[in-house]
């Protein structure tokens, strides 16, 4: 199914979504959005892991387990983190990241 | 390989289609619809499945004088590398088609007669649904290509079967039956995992074809390999078996059968009668050249759990008062008999006698226990009870049902001529041949099973007429149907040519009545009748001094032999005392202490340096992202 395309376009794909991921972490302001963003830098590696795996090792699996574990490690931290927004709601009414800067103290 | 044999695919697809639509958009039509949309889907493919086991043993009959082994389709589901993929196929060879024909024979049924007997209750499409899920995975299981593909369908009937025990999930007691059904089925897969990755890791493959064939240097590989002193390929046959068991209810894995009949009365025999239960048949039967060459000491095995089993439910079902735990464990006891002629049986032609006594009566069991199972039901529709204590003189009121049923207790009681008289007889042969002791045994137990059979029958049709406070009826004729098809399959499933269908080597062969063993079994089940309507057919005082002079023994046996008891002590006594708890324990203070040790060293350390920081998260991924680049570029600089 995969082989007829070949590799770079894929790797395209994945590099673009890589730096919308850094570019939407560093300039957007909602945390959701944030969130969102660092979801796409994840796959954006995940599909790096398939495609290398695919067409360059395809004897082998490793890549795709890393992926899976990438998978389980972005459900765990997207559970945690939207747990941590909704509690910066409840304590600014808002989750403009700019203004939680005293989550220092 | 052309023609119908490719419309096998609908027969998997087309429940699972009808189970999609009906969860999915069934509560948006009138309740009855999802009914009818299930039983005419379940027409279709029993009508197809039909016309391929036709197709199959009679029109093409055996090519060469073997019944070949056909894959209509064998898809890759999952390939990771050329040496671990998945299909996902269709298989057609004697024993898959028989099972075809057993499989939508009584689901048709019963969906036929759920139309009547669930009438009116909340849950009906809900019901139909789980039902057409349950018999699409019945279907994979038996069609089956490979044994991976075996074991994933093996868990969604699993699933289906906790889904359908639990079907009144308000009750608490139903919730608890699907929960143990579930956790000691599930406990038993285990070990039939661990079986499968045994046997795949030393043969190299899941193909049942490649394992059960001719060609023996797949199991080369694993031939001198032993574990504790047994070879590998006996450990993996006994795990495997292990699934079987659990999934079969043999001793000691059976608790959870007399519990499952918590669920609705039609559920209980299509899957806790007729088909699930005797997965673990079909799965030692399927995998049967794999246990005759590589494991014999394990048929050995299997052999003594299914003649142990088919006695101790025997005993059991003596004493029960709830009419479907009476059939249920004469279901424990029916697929013991199945088990131990597997047991019994030896590979190839004559040999395998044992193999295709084995199927023979698993098909005349389904047909017979499912019309048992249904009849109760009508019974149980009528009066609201489940207790034989609260029946009495129904023949006046149901005598389809009492026609019926009385059928089918002559059947299970292996009266001549009936369907299980046949293959009855032709088990008791082939333990005769094997083993005197095991033989003796099932003489035994079938004069056991006609007394409590018969002990249901009289104690609900004859016994005391009592006043009834809303006088029983009829069920109606959507109820009825079913149970004549049903009953005209028990009494004429036995004249089918079996022995020149289903075969432990696919090569037909002629078996004759064995007269010296067929009489003595049939005047013992007339002895165990004669003795049930002695006690019961009026109401008499033996049964009540019986159980006054029997004292300890009646009370052991009425309780199941605590094997309940026993389970709860293993479990909340040992090992959630000596093992959970300490367990537990070493959780909650050791591995949390030191998490909790880390983060607070931490937190000390963090207060001081804290001050530095601007807390905006953004900076910080700022300078991350340009150092990274940074060092990127300095990489390349200097490197290249």
């Amino acid at each position: 199914m995969l082989e007829g395309i070949p590799m770079k376009y894929i790797l395209i794909v994945s590099t673009f979504m890589f730096f919308s991921g850094v570019c939407g972490f560093i300039i957007r302001r909602n945390l959701i959005t944030l969130l969102m963003s660092v979801e796409l830098i994840l796959n954006a590696v995940n599909i790096n892991f398939l495609v290398f795996n695919r067409y360059l090792f395809s004897d082998k699996l490793q890549g795709h387990f890393f992926a899976l574990i990438v998978v389980a490690v972005a459900a765990a931290e997207a559970a945690v983190a939207i747990a941590l927004i909704i509690n910066i709601y409840r304590r600014f009414t808002n989750i403009n990241v700019e203004d939680v800067s005293e989550m220092k103290y | 390989m052309t023609g119908i044999f490719n419309y096998s695919a609908i027969i998997l697809l087309l429940p699972l289609f009808v189970f999609a639509f009906t969860g999915l958009f069934g509560s948006r039509f009138k309740p009855g619809f999802s009914g009818i949309l299930g039983t005419t889907g379940l027409g279709i493919i029993t009508f197809l499945s039909y016309l391929i086991a036709y197709r199959y043993f009679f029109a093409q009959g055996p090519v060469d004088g073997i019944f070949p082994k056909l894959i209509p389709y064998n898809i890759l589901w999952l390939h990771f590398t050329d040496k671990l993929s998945i299909h996902m196929g269709i298989l057609l060879d004697p024993i898959s088609v028989m099972m075809l024909v057993v499989i939508t024979t009584v689901s048709f049924m019963v969906h036929l007669y759920s139309i009547g007997y669930m009438q009116g209750e909340s849950g009906y499409v809900r019901y139909y649904a789980f039902l057409s899920l349950f018999t699409f995975s019945m279907l994979g299981l038996v069609l089956a290509t490979n044994i991976f593909q075996m074991y994933v369908f093996w868990e969604l009937v699993g699933v289906s079967s906790y889904l359908l025990i639990g079907f009144y999930y308000n009750k608490a007691s139903a919730v608890a039956a699907a929960k143990k059904a579930f956790i000691v089925t599930r406990f038993a897969d285990l070990g039939f995992l661990i079986g499968i990755l045994i046997l795949s890791y030393y043969t190299g493959t899941f193909d049942f074809n490649l394992i059960t064939g001719s060609d023996q240097s797949i199991f080369a590989g694993g031939a001198s390999v032993t574990f504790m002193g047994i070879s590998v390929f006996t450990w993996a046959a006994l795990l495997i078996f292990m699934g079987g068991a659990g999934k079969s209810a043999m001793f000691p894995l059976h608790i959870w059968l007399p519990d499952a009949m918590e669920g609705p009365t039609p559920v209980s025999a299509l899957i806790h009668a007729a088909t699930m239960v005797v997965a673990g048949v079909y799965l030692v039967a399927r995998l049967f050249p794999f246990y005759t060459t590589q494991a014999p000491d394990v048929l050995e095995v299997i052999a003594y759990v299914g003649g142990f089993t088919s006695l101790f439910a025997a005993v059991i079902a003596c004493t029960q008062f709830d009419i479907k735990r009476v059939l249920a464990y004469s279901t424990l006891s029916q697929i013991g008999y199945m088990m131990l002629a597997l047991g019994v049986s030896g590979y190839g032609h004559h040999e395998g006698l044992g193999f295709m006594a084995s199927m023979f009566h698993l098909f005349n069991h389904a047909m017979f226990k499912a019309l048992l199972f249904l009849g109760a039901g009508s019974i149980i529709h009528a009066v609201h009870s489940n207790s034989m204590q609260d029946m009495g003189g129904l023949r006046k009121y149901m005598p389809i049902t009492h026609i019926t049923f009385l059928i089918a207790c002559l059947t299970i009681a292996g009266m001549p001529f009936l369907s299980a008289f046949f293959s009855k007889d032709e088990i008791l042969v082939a333990a005769y041949m094997h083993h005197k002791l095991l033989f003796g045994v099932e003489y035994l137990v079938a004069g056991i099973t006609a007394f409590y059979m018969f002990r249901l029958y009289f104690n609900i049709f004859w016994n005391n007429d009592r006043q009834y406070h809303h006088e029983p009826h009829e069920s109606p004729a959507v109820m009825t149907i079913p149970l004549v098809v049903l009953a005209f399959g028990s009494v004429f499933a036995g004249y089918l040519p079996f022995s020149r269908m289903v075969t432990s080597d696919s090569m037909p062969f002629d078996t004759h009545m064995n007269l010296g063993i067929a009489i003595p079994s049939v005047l013992i089940g007339l002895a165990g009748i004669g003795i049930a309507m002695m006690m019961y057919f009026r109401k008499t005082m033996i049964p009540d001094t019986l159980i006054k002079n029997l004292g300890a023994l009646y009370r052991w046996t009425y309780h199941k032999f605590y094997v309940d008891e026993i389970y709860l002590f293993i479990t909340k006594k040992i090992i959630f005392r000596y093992i959970s708890a300490p367990v537990a324990w070493f959780d909650r203070h050791i591995v949390d202490g030191l998490m909790n040790g880390i983060a607070w060293t931490i937190a000390a350390v963090s207060q001081r340096i804290r001050g530095l920081q601007t807390g905006q998260v953004q900076e910080y991924g700022f300078v991350f992202v340009v150092s990274a680049v940074g060092l990127v570029l300095l990489f390349i600089w200097f490197l290249v």
